[in-house]
């Protein structure tokens, strides 16, 4: 029996241990905020937080989540100042890797306060946008980076 | 098969355009939206005022607008209910959206070729001021006064002189029992009432929902009881199960069972393409389960499809005369005329390769199949092409399928096609519960509808001006038209995209397609064949511009030329958008010239291996200039410091999605000329994920775009696409300038530029 934490809530999981969180999450626990996009993080659309850092869940197992604490999108309690500068800038346009994008942003601006440009581009790179919102996610950061300030 | 019969809505999917009247028919009758087969539907509840299918008002006053198009990104889902709301003059805060399931009650639903808004704007207009007028007229029978003393303001109907107001709830009771006015008795805005066409503040409906993750896309739906499957598609076109293990997948925890699905029967439409599906518990058992599987394929003509031969191929038919899509003057007089007075003859030739759509979201779909009907939940672009597609294979009718839209995860053309749907619709008929197909990325790249791979032969006859005198130019590829022809060799609806148009001031011009036999499926990818034809016409424009020793973007004006309209000789559905939308030269003129001057063209000091390129393309009716910065390192490695892009799109809905769509094409258009390829060998494709199908990524990404909007009362054209064509050709251009490199295909990464 796996047992760790969602979003402050215990849960237990005795399924396949080698089942990806990212499954765990949308098929068993119905968090479908969290995207598959690849399932090789390759594309961080599945990015969810683990004991705060940012780490792919396509690519992490049940049994290494065992004893941490998960926060997804869900746990994210609207508006965090990311959320809110994502809608400022108006960044989305299909959406769907952008919750994968806000929990990146979110896990940076935990560890550095005022990005650069050069910082943002290095812990963003791993975040695919196929519709192209990049210079957006930018300026977003930026703007959520000053509202914390 | 009914699909069959349809094919050439599909070939011709850009002249299929519902005419107004029809569409206009619809306001008249109709309800809200039909009954569902089973399941509880997001019917609003306590909705009144129904005056069309449209439209509906609570008497707590909601007005709920139906989208009929979908929602990938473009903006699609917000901007035509927006436009019905400012006509309607609703308080934009009261409106919900309902997205209208398949019906052809609802005209054309594909959500693609750039024209949701230019084919629905008046549509939408006379909706929402229709709703109006009966609004008036219940407030003023209320008041007993005549209509004409009474105006709206966002949410209410006043009456001025008696200081009286009532809002659009408490009218919705007694406007419903009105007759539908005529639409000669229903006044339009004028453009400078409009509260929300053309405004700044407008941001998409569905943006709290993308942000916290609550949006619903295709890979969110869900049923009572389903199931999951992945599907072993088939490496190769056409190929069949031959024979397949499943002992060791069904070992696997979670797996149900292992299906076959029949492979297509040509041409392949959207057909499944076939193969073996595990059906499991949740995602994840299906994907393992479908590891372990052993299927053994018969063999396929398609498997001699190796990438390299074939390019040979199709530049040697390149090099042949083709089929003449349009003419003017005599291009080989002239070239003969310049050859005997020793003019200068220029050729070149361009390659592009196979692209793949890779949108974020992959093709996913859930169906339930019961008593001969099916209910599918699907992110889809055209949900009358799934019930066609699922009515079709399943062989039941076209009405017996509904088809509810989810918010799609990127479409790029790809979501138009829904194979999917069809294999989740065709195993819940087998297991007799609802089931979850979900494709993996190595499917979606695998199994694409690909962009075509395309070579381009140019030449030209130059004078002593340095402007060309004789302009040919030769494009072949397998067409799209495969996909539902399987004997098609020409292409049809790519020649309008930027082909059979030029609009270039040339006394002798020739246009042709060669013929190309195809070996995968072939589809629309964002801008479609805009995309190599824009490639080869702006690089070559570029090299004559050389070629002369003048300078690209006066170059550029030269041959656009003087301000016109061009002379296309259409004919049919063409034609009649052309009274609308003629091809004018100034137009075109003016975006060059705002993208030159925005960009400091020609006056911006540029140090060693820094260049700028610019490109201009007209594609879905709007206008499109773009200038590329590109600072080429030591390695050879391009980064690309800013792009600017002009756009003249007519009337506009959201300035801010505009320029959000083009930023947006300014990385599309780096992705396909940096990275991406596709490429097979024995008929497998070679790539599968993104670590070998590279998309840009933000460390690689322009890193400033500017986006200048061109103010226009012209009717609308496309937005979602326009920004990509001159973006690779631009982006070269640069490059050349940056490195005296001229560099003929795509991607750049294939050339060491160092």
């Amino acid at each position: 029996m796996i047992r760790f934490k969602v979003n402050g809530k215990d849960r237990t999981f005795d399924g396949d241990p080698d089942m990806p969180l990212l499954w765990y999450l949308r098929d068993v626990a119905q968090l479908t905020g969290t995207k598959f996009g690849c399932g090789m993080s390759l594309c961080g659309a599945c990015t969810v937080h683990q004991n705060g850092a940012a780490i792919r869940s396509c690519s992490t197992s049940m049994k290494e989540v065992s004893g941490t604490e998960i926060v997804t999108i869900e746990g994210i309690a609207p508006m965090h100042p990311v959320q809110k500068a994502w809608m400022e800038i108006r960044v989305p346009q299909c959406g769907y890797c952008q919750t994968g994008q806000i929990m990146q942003a979110i896990a940076l601006l935990q560890e550095n306060k005022n990005p650069s440009d050069q910082e943002i581009d290095t812990a963003m790179s791993g975040n695919l946008c196929r519709c192209g919102t990049y210079q957006r996610i930018r300026t977003a950061i930026h703007q959520a980076a000053k509202e914390t300030a | 098969m009914r699909i069959i019969e349809n094919a050439s809505r599909y070939v011709s999917r850009r002249g299929f355009l519902q005419s107004a009247l029809a569409s206009g028919a619809f306001v008249l009758c109709g309800r809200l939206i039909p009954e569902p087969l089973w399941a509880a539907d997001a019917q609003s509840a306590g909705a009144l005022f129904e005056p069309n299918m449209w439209l509906s008002i609570a008497s707590e006053g909601t007005v709920t607008i139906v989208a009929h198009r979908s929602e990938m990104g473009c903006g699609s889902r917000t901007a035509l209910p927006l436009v019905v709301a400012d006509e309607l003059d609703a308080d934009w805060s009261k409106v919900r959206i309902e997205q209208a399931i398949g019906d052809p009650k609802y005209g054309e639903q594909d959500t693609d070729g750039s024209h949701s808004v230019r084919s629905n704007f008046d549509l939408m207009r006379q909706v929402g001021a229709t709703g109006r007028v009966m609004l008036i007229g219940a407030a003023a029978e209320q008041w007993g006064v005549p209509q004409k003393e009474c105006t709206t303001e966002p949410h209410f109907v006043v009456h001025r002189a008696s200081g009286r107001k009532l809002g659009y709830g408490e009218l919705a009771a007694a406007a419903a029992k009105l007759p539908i006015p005529k639409t000669e008795d229903v006044p339009l805005k004028e453009r400078s009432q409009w509260r929300y066409i053309g405004k700044e503040s407008n941001s998409l409906f569905d943006l709290p929902e993308m942000v916290t993750g609550q949006a619903i896309f295709g890979m969110d739906a869900t049923m009572p009881g389903m199931v999951f499957a992945a599907v072993e598609h088939p490496p190769v076109l056409g190929q069949k199960v031959k024979s397949y293990d499943d002992k060791d997948a069904l070992k696997i925890a979670g797996v149900q069972k292992t299906l076959t699905i029949e492979p297509f029967k040509p041409p392949h439409l959207f057909q499944p393409l076939g193969g073996v599906a595990v059906i499991a518990d949740n995602t994840w058992a299906a994907f393992k389960g479908r590891k372990n599987l052993k299927v053994e394929w018969d063999s396929s003509p398609n498997s001699v499809y190796n990438s390299g031969s074939y390019r040979k191929t199709l530049e040697a038919t390149s090099r042949q005369p083709g089929k003449v899509v349009r003419n003017i003057g005599d291009v080989d007089a002239a070239f003969a005329q310049s050859a005997r007075s020793g003019g200068k003859i220029i050729e070149a030739e361009y390659y592009t390769p196979h692209l793949a759509h890779a949108s974020m979201e992959p093709p996913v779909a859930v169906a339930e199949y019961r008593n001969g009907k099916v209910l599918t939940w699907a992110p889809t672009q055209n949900p009358q092409a799934v019930q066609e597609t699922v009515a079709s294979v399943l062989g039941i009718k076209k009405e017996d399928v509904t088809c509810h839209v989810t918010l799609l995860g990127g479409g790029f053309g790809r979501k138009s096609k829904p194979d999917q749907v069809a294999e989740a619709a065709l195993l819940s008929k087998q297991l007799g519960k609802p089931v979850k197909v979900v494709w993996s990325r190595e499917d979606d790249i695998r199994f694409d509808f690909f962009h075509s791979v395309a070579a381009m032969y140019m030449k030209a006859a130059v004078g002593p001006d340095g402007k060309p005198v004789a302009w040919l130019q030769r494009t072949v590829y397998p067409p799209i038209g495969s996909t539902f022809d399987a004997s098609a060799t020409y292409a049809l609806d790519e020649m309008s995209l930027g082909w059979n148009n030029l609009p270039f001031d040339i006394p002798n011009h020739r246009a042709e397609n060669g013929p190309a036999d195809y070996h995968v499926r072939i589809g629309w990818l964002r801008s479609v064949a805009n995309i190599y034809h824009a490639f080869a016409i702006h690089s070559f424009a570029d090299e004559l511009a050389h070629n002369a020793n003048k300078d690209s973007a006066a170059y550029l004006l030269d041959l656009i030329g003087p301000p016109r309209i061009v002379n296309l000789d259409l004919q049919g559905d063409e034609a009649e958008e052309a009274k609308n939308y003629p091809l004018d030269t100034a137009r075109l003129r003016r975006v060059v010239e705002i993208v030159a001057e925005k960009s400091n063209w020609g006056k911006k000091p540029m140090g060693k291996g820094r260049g700028m390129g610019i490109a201009s393309h007209r594609s879905f009716l709007t206008y499109v200039a773009t200038v590329v910065e590109v600072e080429v390192d030591h390695r050879g490695q391009v980064h690309i410091p800013n792009v600017w892009t002009a756009v003249d799109a007519g009337t506009i809905v959201s300035p801010d999605n505009i320029r959000n769509q083009f930023e947006g094409a300014a990385v599309f258009g780096t992705s396909l000329a940096l990275f991406s390829e596709i490429t097979a060998t024995n008929g497998i494709i070679d790539q599968s994920n993104f670590d070998n199908y590279l998309i840009t990524r933000m460390n690689r990404a322009p890193r400033h775009v500017e986006v200048h909007i061109v103010e226009s009362e012209a009717p609308p054209a496309g937005v979602g696409e326009p920004g990509v064509p001159p973006f690779a050709p631009a982006l070269y251009n640069a490059v050349f300038a940056a490195t005296g490199k001229r560099v003929r295909e795509l991607p750049l990464s294939k050339t060491k530029l160092v």
